[in-house]
């Protein structure tokens, strides 16, 4: 749906300022119906790529294709119609204060040419659709910012995009208020088949509504996949950033082999605990780790400290690598690193 | 004194000219000098739609009308207002010079307000596939109305204050009365009862000024 190829921002030197190249490179495709993310730190480009695929950013260089239309090749004014089916919400909303809940929703139906009282009717039900039918009247400042992120989202989708472009849309907002709109914006995506990329700077934000994610760095793409991938592929940094190693404890002392396994839905920890102990009858003790749900899968690290044989361990690692497990073995050092 | 009644008449008359000369003046200025600001905002770089000549071109006419003292400016475009009115002299004569300084003031201050507006709100309306027409009708001017209404204001209060030089093209108005009849014939209560006059009405259009900006900026 959204394919982006070899794709170069360059800013030219302005100035005192140097030339900037703040997308280096990116090949990236999303799939329809797909919530994609792109993670990384700020500065990385992330909020240039996303204005890319819109082209509200020109690329240097590359080629933008949106549901089988290389907008790059087109000329401005079908780049302007093509953008009514790419809708777009922001870290800051950008709802106009001149006009009420409603009347930011009707806008881009305005600008579609869309009559009023079909423009009133669709208003109604969009901010139905993002909860906030009780508000239609209310002015953006007497909305909190949740609301006025579910205002932005319900203008989005007025004229009914198959692509919904979000620049870290909850980076302005509270935890309860991120949990609400990542939860609209997944249901949207249910509900109307949308094909999603969402830009955000928080790990925690791409756990919980992702189904794919790139990690972009200084302008380049790092790492991606789709996450159930990424997060069992060995010495993926996107799947390390995701779900980081757990810190062992130095614990002096202590013998036994360090094992660091992953553990998901197919390969519970029950299981790999009863492959270890019951199986192969060795000692378990769970030095560290943590199991959280991620794109609706449950995923997790644990650090095992397994005592009971050298031979034994050797085996105990085959074992769980045959049954799909991703198990390394870890020097016992007080930080775990690839 | 007594010949007050006779001089009441005449200072009616002259609040008259003022108001005329302000009220048609204000009106083209409001015409002219939005969209001259809208231009300037549009074509600047980083703007809708930047055109670095065009824009450095409008920026000096702008800024020349805006170094020239009113009063010079008066008499420069004295063969302008010849080809527009017919005559230099009188009141509509003085609308000309009046206009001509006012709206680079205008644009100015329309700039300004437009600048105002968060880029991102624009970014927004562009990313729906709106046109740049549009984005100058239904965001940037809508919401910098509060500051568009306080812009136009403080012009008109200006407008005032150059009608009062008008009485050197015999435009009439305040300005001139008070010349003529308070300061030459050394009568300090006219002048005073003219300024009086003056303030009553830049009050009055200031308090109805920021009313109006206030009501917008709240609803």
């Amino acid at each position: 749906m959204i394919e982006l190829k070899d794709v170069r921002k360059v800013f030219p030197a302005r100035g005192r300022a140097d030339e900037v190249v703040a997308v280096d490179g990116v090949s990236l495709s999303v799939d329809r119906g797909e919530f994609a993310g792109v993670v990384g730190p700020s500065g990385s480009g992330k909020s240039t790529l996303v204005r890319l695929v819109n082209l509200l950013e020109r690329p240097t260089s590359g080629s933008v294709t949106v549901d089988g239309q290389v907008l790059t090749e087109l000329p401005d004014e079908q780049v302007r119609q093509a953008r009514r089916s790419i809708g777009m919400v922001f870290q800051h909303f950008e709802l106009l204060d001149s006009r009420t809940a409603a009347g930011n929703v009707e806008h881009p139906l305005e600008l579609a040419g869309v009559g009023r009282a079909e423009r009133r009717r669709r208003a109604g039900e969009l901010l139905d659709l993002v909860g906030l039918a009780d508000r239609a009247d209310a002015r953006p400042a007497q909305l909190s910012g949740g609301q006025q992120q579910r205002v932005a989202i319900a203008r989005a989708l007025a004229v009914r995009p198959d692509v919904l472009l979000c620049d870290e849309a909850t980076s302005a907002l509270d935890q309860a208020s991120t949990t609400g709109v990542l939860e609209l914006l997944r249901r949207v995506r249910d509900e109307l088949g949308l094909t999603v990329l969402l830009i955000t700077h928080e790990m925690s934000v791409v756990k919980a509504v992702c189904d794919s994610a790139v990690l972009l760095d200084r302008g380049r793409v790092v790492d991606g996949g789709r996450l159930a991938d990424v997060l069992t592929r060995p010495g993926s940094p996107l799947g390390e950033a995701l779900l980081p190693a757990p810190v062992a404890d130095a614990g002096a002392g202590h013998d036994g082999a360090l094992l660091r396994v992953t553990v998901t839905d197919r390969t519970p920890e029950t299981r790999v605990l009863q492959t270890l102990i019951g199986e192969l009858g060795l000692a378990v003790e769970i030095a560290g780790g943590s199991v959280e749900t991620v794109a609706g899968g449950r995923y997790g690290r644990l650090l095992l400290r397994v005592t009971g044989g050298g031979a034994g361990l050797d085996d105990a690692v085959h074992r769980l690598q045959a049954d799909g497990v991703l198990v390394e073995r870890v020097a016992a050092t007080a930080e775990v690193s690839r | 004194m007594s010949d007050w009644n006779r001089i009441w008449p005449q200072l009616l008359d002259a609040t008259w000219e003022t108001l005329y000369m302000v009220g048609v003046a204000a009106l083209v200025t409001v015409l002219l000098g939005v969209p001259l600001g809208v231009l300037l905002t549009v074509t600047a770089p980083g703007g809708l739609a930047p055109r670095p000549l065009l824009n450095r071109a409008l920026g000096l006419v702008v800024n020349l009308g805006r170094a020239l003292p009113f009063i010079i400016l008066l008499v420069l475009v004295a063969p302008v207002t010849r080809g527009i009115v017919g005559t230099t002299i009188g009141s509509t004569a003085a609308i000309v010079p009046l206009t001509i300084g006012a709206v680079p003031f205008l644009a100015r201050l329309v700039e300004t307000s437009l600048r105002e507006v968060a880029a991102g709100k624009v970014e927004a309306t562009l990313s729906m596939g709106a046109r740049r027409r549009d984005v100058v009708r239904t965001v940037l001017l809508p919401e910098a109305r509060p500051s568009l209404v306080a812009g136009v204001t403080v012009t008109v209060v200006a407008l005032i204050s150059y009608s009062a030089m008008a009485g050197a093209v015999g435009g009439g108005g305040l300005g001139d009365f008070a010349i003529r009849f308070g300061y030459q014939q050394f009568r300090t209560d006219i002048t005073l009862a003219t300024v009086v006059l003056l303030l009553v009405i830049v009050q009055a259009l200031q308090w109805a000024g920021d009313r109006w900006a206030r009501s917008l900026a709240h609803a």
